[in-house]
């Protein structure tokens, strides 16, 4: 067996790709939580746009949520975590702190998308340049209010701890790390998959699912028929407001356990090209979110054990910050390859101007 | 009270046209300073164990008028930082006149900075003519291949150019990280920093730091305007903008011209970054940021996308930007106090339909006109079919 295997890996060129299935199989267990943790706020990311724009609203504001949310939640927690102390309630190391601290995090996220909402519904403005303002507000905002409080540098509500499955469990050969992806994760990460699902089901097979699809796709007709499309867009970008605040939160409060200035990196705007690549819906903007959270996570692996052989002496020559962009990189090429057939709703980004009654 | 003198009619007229086009920036502008003053106060009241201080905002915004315009040496690093607003403001408003949103201006802007860098160092002995033109090329160079990608994709694929120019935004982090602290690294340093640029570096032509970029700045105000309203190719990019099918149908090429305006704003922000490193820190650190690329579009947004109105917004948020380290200094207002000052203005102007209805502003021109094809446009609809 063994000398089949260095046979495959010393053919010429081919050799180089066994070399890599080989490492993957190799660190895979090891990174698959990982990959998991890294998709959390992106897939989230993912789902608000999916929530918009299933619902004919264009939301690139959603970066400045996640990353308002991320500070708002820090900062509650620092706030209440005097008053309310530190003993763990519940599993996930909960406290009543980082309870409230979510709350507040969440809190933001909606009151944030209400001004998008009421930006791009209401008022009917550039649904664009609405998102860029929200972007600038949100980092405008966090780093002037951050750069005030880091001079006191004071004592978050710390974070949510993972979930430990049997030690039994994880031993066990592919189980293993399957139940070790899943379940070795804070109650943010584990939840992802159920939102996913839910709202899967949801948007394709109930009413609330129907009626948002309608205002996506022909906001007129769906007026016709007697759906409020001013109110279903409110809901719908109020609600994914939601998903991007908890995906700002899991980095304050469950990936770190502080704030620190442009945490976001980005993610919101990956989670918008994961939505496009997963065609606007949750389960497939879950999966395109995986894959870019692959490339982080195996960009990280390389840079720590560099894979043996032929392949470790190519991949030692590229520079550490190669593996820093490789999500980005790996962004642009997907999305470039995948969006012209990856059909938007057709009233995407169109503001909805009720027609006058006679 | 003196009396009235009656204007000439046609002097009254213009005078209203001219009212009529920057009441909205100017209200805007005065609301946002309000805002800023709350969130001031408010930010007083949030924070642990400080205290209130009723005039902070008025202390405070006494410091950045002070900073930004105090005296001479002020007013010339105003002009200073307004330089690459003007250059940057261009790119992102060429860019908005084709109905394309250029988020990337801070990615072309770190590129063609890194361009300059790199080419000014290889001729940091040559002939101060010589290098800087080399130079400035070079950073116009990389900015416009940093803007020839997305608009490529976009003509091709249908990729929306504000992820495509996001992401590269970040790429843009990471090349100048490696290639700063590697092959450009100077030797012998403890931290990885870049030699100096040396005869590359723009000549001072004002005071102590006003170099000659401020000049070229004005030259492509100019340029660009005439490229825009006197050429066949300018008119061409403001009908794509308009309107992409009539563009299709009256035989322009809309994805041909969606790449070469691209380009063309990303030479622009290129050189915003040359004129920085060749004239202002004449060497870079890995971490060489700034916020040019963000402010450069609330400068296009707040300038009508207009090249004297550009010219206008880049003077105002250059001075914010060169007053906000003493209003930092002496008022303890973190800098990023003009980034929220920024955003409001823009909401105002944004939301200018309920501002006009409040203040019943009547025959005031909306506070934007960006095109409305950047929305349309996302997500996939490719520019022309």
């Amino acid at each position: 067996m063994d000398a089949l295997i260095q046979a495959l890996y010393s053919i010429p060129i081919a050799g180089l790709v066994f070399q890599f299935g080989g490492y993957l199989i190799a660190v895979l267990p090891n990174i698959a939580p990982g990959i998991l943790q890294a998709a959390t706020p992106i897939a989230l990311a993912a789902l608000c746009g999916v929530m918009c724009e299933r619902a004919g609203v264009v939301n690139i504001g959603i970066e400045g949520i996640m990353i308002s949310a991320a500070f708002v939640g820090w900062y509650a927690g620092v706030l209440v975590v005097p008053i309310l102390g530190s003993a763990v309630i519940g599993p996930f190391g909960m406290t009543p702190a980082l309870v409230v601290a979510l709350v507040a995090a969440l809190l933001s996220g909606v009151v944030i998308s209400w001004l998008h909402a009421w930006l791009s519904i209401s008022v009917r403005a550039d649904q664009i340049i609405s998102g860029t303002i929200i972007n600038i507000a949100a980092f405008g905002l966090t780093g002037y209010l951050n750069n005030l409080i880091s001079r006191t540098s004071p004592n978050g509500a710390g974070s949510f701890s993972q979930f430990r499955p049997p030690q039994a469990l994880l031993d066990l050969p592919v189980v293993g790390w399957i139940v070790g992806m899943f379940l070795s994760q804070g109650p943010i990460a584990m939840s992802v998959i159920v939102i996913v699902i839910i709202f899967q089901v949801l948007l394709f097979r109930s009413r609330w699912g129907l009626r948002s699809r309608a205002v996506g796709e022909h906001p007129r007709a769906a007026e016709t028929v007697g759906i409020d499309v001013i109110r279903v867009r409110y809901r719908n970008v109020l609600i994914g407001g939601l998903f991007a605040a908890l995906g700002g939160a899991y980095l304050s409060m469950e990936a770190t356990n502080s704030f620190q200035q442009g945490m976001t990196t980005g993610r919101g705007f990956i989670g918008l090209a994961a939505m496009i690549v997963g065609r606007w819906s949750p389960v497939g903007a879950f999966g395109a979110a995986l894959l870019f959270s692959s490339s982080t996570a195996l960009g990280n692996s390389i840079k720590f054990s560099l894979p043996s052989g032929d392949l470790g002496q190519i991949l030692s020559a590229l520079p550490d910050q190669f593996y820093d962009a490789l999500p980005y990189l790996l962004t642009i090429v997907i999305l470039a390859g995948v969006v012209g057939r990856s059909i938007p709703p057709a009233a995407d980004g169109q503001p909805y101007e009720r027609e006058a009654a006679t | 009270m003196t009396a009235r003198v009656p204007l000439p009619n046609r002097a009254r007229r213009l005078l209203g046209q001219i009212w009529a086009l920057i009441a909205l920036p100017l209200i805007s502008i005065l609301l946002a300073l309000v805002v800023g003053a709350f969130v001031i106060l408010a930010s007083q009241l949030v924070l642990p164990g400080g205290r209130f201080d009723l005039l902070l905002p008025l202390s405070a915004y006494a410091a950045l008028i002070e900073g930004a315009v105090g005296n001479f040496d002020a007013i010339v690093d105003t002009l200073v930082s307004t330089t690459p607003l003007v250059l940057g403001g261009l790119s992102v408003g060429l860019a908005f006149k084709a109905g394309l949103f250029n988020i990337g201006a801070q990615g072309q802007f770190l590129l063609g900075a890194l361009g300059s860098v790199a080419v000014g160092v290889g001729l940091a002995g040559a002939p101060p003519l010589i290098a800087i033109t080399l130079a400035l090329a070079a950073g116009m160079l990389a900015g416009a291949l940093w803007g020839f990608i997305p608009g490529l994709l976009k003509a091709v694929s249908g990729a929306h150019e504000v992820v495509v120019t996001i992401m590269l935004n970040y790429i843009a982090i990471a090349v100048i990280a490696a290639v700063v602290g590697g092959p450009l690294r100077q030797h012998g340093r403890p931290e990885a920093i870049t030699p100096d640029v040396g005869n590359a570096a723009l000549p001072v032509i004002i005071g102590h730091s006003g170099h000659a970029g401020i000049a070229l700045a004005l030259l492509a105000v100019a340029l660009i305007a005439f490229l825009l309203l006197r050429t066949t190719l300018g008119f061409e990019i403001r009908t794509v903008g308009a309107n992409p099918d009539a563009a299709r149908y009256a035989g322009m090429h809309p994805r041909l011209l969606t790449i070469l305006t691209m380009s063309l704003a990303g030479a622009l922000a290129g050189l915003a970054g040359g004129v920085v490193v060749l004239g202002v820190t004449h060497l870079m650190t890995p971490s060489f940021g700034t916020t040019v690329g963000f402010d450069s579009i609330a400068v296009a947004l707040l300038g009508r996308t207009n090249p004297i109105g550009i010219v206008a917004a880049a003077l105002l948020f250059g001075a914010l930007r060169a007053g906000a380290s003493l209003m930092q200094i002496k008022a303890g207002i973190p800098a990023e106090l003009i980034d929220v000052l920024q955003a409001t203005i823009l909401l105002f102007l944004v939301a200018n339909p309920v501002l006009r209805r409040v203040l019943k502003l009547r025959g005031v021109k909306p506070g934007l006109d960006t095109t409305d094809t950047i929305t349309r446009t996302y997500a996939g609809e490719v520019v022309a079919r």
